[in-house]
């Protein structure tokens, strides 16, 4: 068997083998009742003939609700209360249960779950109960019109039946075209704010089985040994310390050379055999530049001519326009680079099957790419790769690689044993932050220029930074006439009525593996564009919130931030903040999202700085469970907020400074005194909550800190540029 | 060498190595899988158990120097009264999000209301705060906690 070692010839392989089943593999209609599967109504939904309902969630669960939300649009459109309804995770299939929003392929991300699954699900649903109410009228011999479907009994015509009896019946029939969806007033559990989590009492309890629980008869635990400087190669290993180690078995260099999978019975064998391996590595194409060094590149990237016209516009007109202006206010900005650090470290686990297959066991976020690449390097066809998608203890992007890089490890680390043994994989938190993915470096430098009334009349508006999807299997999707829109998302496609704009890009050179951390693009540039809109407004001696409503106008989209923005600043009390207390503000759209957020803190930065509360409104369209929307506000602000506190990755010749959480301190508890979360009430269709929540809470500290302060961070994080927390 | 453990009222005889942390044992060697590991150096508090009541991080924990000592997981909380209050109140609250440090969070909190059932913010800010959660689930755990000192003040 060869390995195919090389990237690039994996991502084209990848790439190939979407194409092959975007032809002809995905059914006529998804919504097909599956024959096959009598209990199977349709692929989302399973019903046992106990009368059991189970949702097939086809969204993988870090926390951020889909196993709740999908379930409760099948639960209420069959006709169900949700202790009537299970759920399991949907098998790896691309054809059944791709993500609409992504073409071809099966994954989380991108804030999409619900955006996507909305109709298809609801749809899924009536289908269901659609084929159930005709097979009991059919049974009963009345039009299906006379019965109902509620709490799970089909009733009417003078009959009544637990809907588990009509199940063998319903699986014969055809499932319809067009099912009648619900009318929302007829909701009774999308919207609901007392329908609960489906996973809070098995995650309360330690029974919720995370990739990390993974435990199979005569499983081997590998680590691997990586080289300190991102690229090194492995020269040669001696694992002669290892040896003595009880429950080392073995090490074997990865076929790409870029680690030593180190193999024991267990994982803290594996640890004390890793540490005890002794490996010589070819650093001749590592990375060797320190961080500072990395910056400098960044930043003269911004005083030259930049390599994309992001919005295709004059620069020559913005730059007439500053000139001529009464007032110029210019800030440079610096975001460092920036580890995920779920809370469960990486893993996936991979055993051979009885019919010559590969089962990956894995908190899996984009089944299709591991899919693929497994497919791929163990050279069987797709139906012979099984995933068995199990919770993940966070992501935040992390486990969504498009080059499947951990579980292509571990299928590395797997192919080079007898494979007898299944082989689990283990990150510890030193590789999660010294040798993972990182948000790239980027810097911003704007200048806004300012007539005598106070209006912009031009926005110069450079960023440079390392393309997150150039040369990867996404980059048709993001990258176009060279501009990769995920490092410039949130600028010139804001809401805002900016006159005058220029928004340049420059592609900077590979300094780490890069890759989407919440909110992606958004981590930095709302940061930007609202400190910069709170410095024009306080320049144009005029309210920050008034200042932006003024080029909010002009269209739905423009209402929906507008109204967000004003919700917040009255729940705030906007401009009465009590003594000894500082408010800042911020309003930025990600995801088809809104959210405007409040910072109040007390203190300043030179005597430490207290964030005593952060008032959220968000407009998400339908908030199909307005208590999730509200954690992913709280979880969104603090994952946002504790970054630009302290965090940061840096490198000194290449290899990372930090090691383990007391180097990149996550938020703790006191850290964020309160956060209140408001829902503007909405029609639309649902859009985004897991990211959204993030853009607008660094910023919103930043203009507090300079209502405070008087200092402007413009470099990141605030803890080494001048802030203190207390 | 076998060591003996007292682990949630039940005696487990183990083949391990001195010096393996606690965790591992309970982990690996037990199958116990509720007890989480975050980062292996006491820095996010996912692997808390209790040492006869007392929250201790066991990945920090090694092996011969529990002793005698009464060891408590996330598995045995619902048999207690402040564990089950706790767990109640987690869910009325919906605390959870990826769920991965609430094992440890709730068995911090479990230890602060056996010494305090009635902490103050600053009391459940300063007694939590070595328990990370990088969902920031932050504001439904103090809220959590409060509730459940409602629950057992009932």
């Amino acid at each position: 068997m060869t390995v195919n070692t090389s990237r690039r010839g994996f991502l084209k392989g990848a790439a190939a083998a979407t194409a092959v089943l975007m032809v002809g593999a995905r059914p006529d209609g998804a919504i097909a009742a599956a024959s096959g599967e009598s209990a199977m109504l349709n692929p989302f939904v399973k019903i046992g003939s106990d009368g059991s309902v189970t949702a097939i969630v086809k969204h993988f669960e870090k926390g951020q609700g889909p196993a709740t939300g999908l379930t409760t649009l099948i639960a209420e459109e069959i006709g169900l209360r949700m202790d009537q309804i299970g759920y399991e995770f949907a098998p790896s299939n691309p054809a059944l249960y791709n993500n609409l929003l992504f073409g071809q392929f099966q994954g989380t991300g991108g804030s999409t779950a619900m955006a996507n699954s909305f109709q298809q699900y609801r749809t899924a649903g009536a289908a269901a109960r659609e084929m159930l109410l005709n097979a009991a009228a059919q049974a009963w011999s009345v039009d299906a019109s006379e019965l109902t479907l509620d709490e799970g009994v089909i009733a009417g015509a003078g009959q009544s039946a637990p809907l588990g009896d009509l199940v063998a019946a319903a699986a014969e029939l055809e499932a319809p075209a067009e099912p009648r969806l619900k009318d929302p007033s007829e909701f009774r559990l999308i919207g609901n704010t007392e329908v609960r989590r489906v996973d809070s009492a098995i995650k309360g309890n330690g029974t919720a089985q995370y990739a990390m629980d993974v435990h199979l008869p005569n499983q081997m635990v590998t680590m691997i040994k990586r080289p300190e400087q991102r690229g090194a190669l492995v020269t040669g290993f001696d694992d002669s310390a290892a040896q003595g180690i009880k429950g080392y078995i073995m090490s074997q260099t990865l076929p790409n050379n870029a680690g030593v999978a180190v193999y024991a019975e267990n994982t803290w064998a594996a640890m004390q055999s890793r540490d005890a391996l002794e490996v010589e590595w070819d650093v001749s194409a590592a990375e060797t530049r320190d961080s500072e060094q990395i910056k400098a590149e960044i930043m003269a990237a911004l005083d030259a001519e930049p390599e994309y016209n992001v919005n295709k516009t004059d620069a020559a007109a913005t730059l007439a326009a500053l000139d001529g202006a009464a007032q110029v206010v210019e800030q440079s900005f610096y975001f460092p680079l920036l580890a995920h650090a779920p809370m469960e470290p990486l893993t996936c686990t991979i055993q051979a099957t009885e019919d010559g297959g590969i089962l990956l066991h894995d908190g899996c976020q984009f089944p299709t790419g591991p899919h693929l690449a497994l497919s791929q390097i163990f050279e069987l066809p797709m139906e012979k790769i099984q995933i068995n998608t199990m919770f993940a203890g966070g992501s935040f992007g992390r486990r969504a690689t498009p080059d499947a890089d951990y579980q292509v490890e571990a299928a590395l680390a797997f192919i080079v044993t007898d494979r007898t043994r299944p082989v689990k994989l283990v990150w510890s938190r030193e590789d999660d932050l010294r040798s993972g993915y990182y948000r790239p470096a980027f810097g911003h430098k704007v200048r806004v220029g300012l007539d005598a009334d106070g209006n912009i009349v031009g926005w110069d508006h450079r960023i440079a930074g390392q393309s997150i999807m150039k040369g990867t299997a996404f980059e048709d999707f993001s990258v176009h006439d060279g501009v990769d829109h995920s490092s410039v998302e949130g600028t010139s496609d804001s809401p805002y009525q900016i006159p005058g704009g220029f928004f340049g890009l420059t592609d900077t050179k590979k300094a780490t593996s890069t890759l989407w951390w919440r909110s992606v693009g958004h981590t930095h540039t709302a940061y930007v564009m609202e400190v910069m809109m709170d410095m024009a407004a306080r320049a144009a001696g005029q309210d920050p919130v008034e200042f932006r409503l003024r080029y909010l106008t002009g269209g739905a989209d423009q209402d929906r931030m507008a109204g967000v923005l004003k919700l917040a600043a009255e729940k705030a009390g906007w401009g009465n903040a009590p003594a000894g207390r500082a408010q800042g503000i911020a309003v930025h759209k990600s995801f088809g999202s809104y959210v405007a957020e409040v910072a109040e803190i007390s203190g300043n930065a030179e005597d430490g700085v207290k964030i005593e509360r952060i008032t959220c409104a968000v407009d998400c369209g339908l908030a199909v469970n307005p208590d999730v929307v509200k954690a992913q506000m709280e979880g969104g602000i603090g994952y946002g907020i504790g970054h630009v506190m302290r965090d940061q990755i840096t490198l000194t010749s290449g290899a990372v400074d930090q090691f383990n959480f007391p180097d990149y301190e996550p938020l703790r508890i006191g850290d964020i005194a309160a956060i209140d979360v408001h829902i503007v009430p909405s029609a639309e269709a649902p859009t985004g909550v897991g990211e959204p929540g993030t853009p607008p809470a660094a910023p919103a500290l930043a203009n507090a800190i300079a209502a405070a302060s008087d200092l402007r961070v413009g470099n990141l994080p605030m803890a080494e540029n001048g802030v203190a927390f207390v | 060498m076998t060591i003996s453990l007292k682990l949630n009222g039940q005696t487990h005889d183990v083949d391990v190595e001195p010096g393996t942390p606690l965790l591992w044992v309970i982990r690996d060697e037990l199958k116990m899988t509720g007890t989480k590991f975050g980062c292996g150096v006491a820095s996010c508090g996912a692997c808390t158990v209790h040492l006869d009541g007392e929250p201790v991080r066991s990945c920090q924990t090694y092996i011969e120097d529990v002793g005698e000592a009464e060891i408590t997981t996330i598995e045995a909380m619902e048999d207690s009264k402040i564990g089950a209050a706790v767990q109640q109140a987690w869910v009325e609250l919906d605390v959870v999000q990826c769920g991965y440090c609430q094992s440890g969070q709730i068995m911090s909190a479990v230890g602060l209301l056996s010494e305090n059932a009635k902490p103050t913010v600053e009391e459940i800010d300063s007694y939590m705060h070595g328990n990370a959660c990088r969902c920031a689930t932050y504001q439904r755990i103090r809220a959590g906690i409060q509730r459940a000192a409602e629950i057992l003040e009932a």
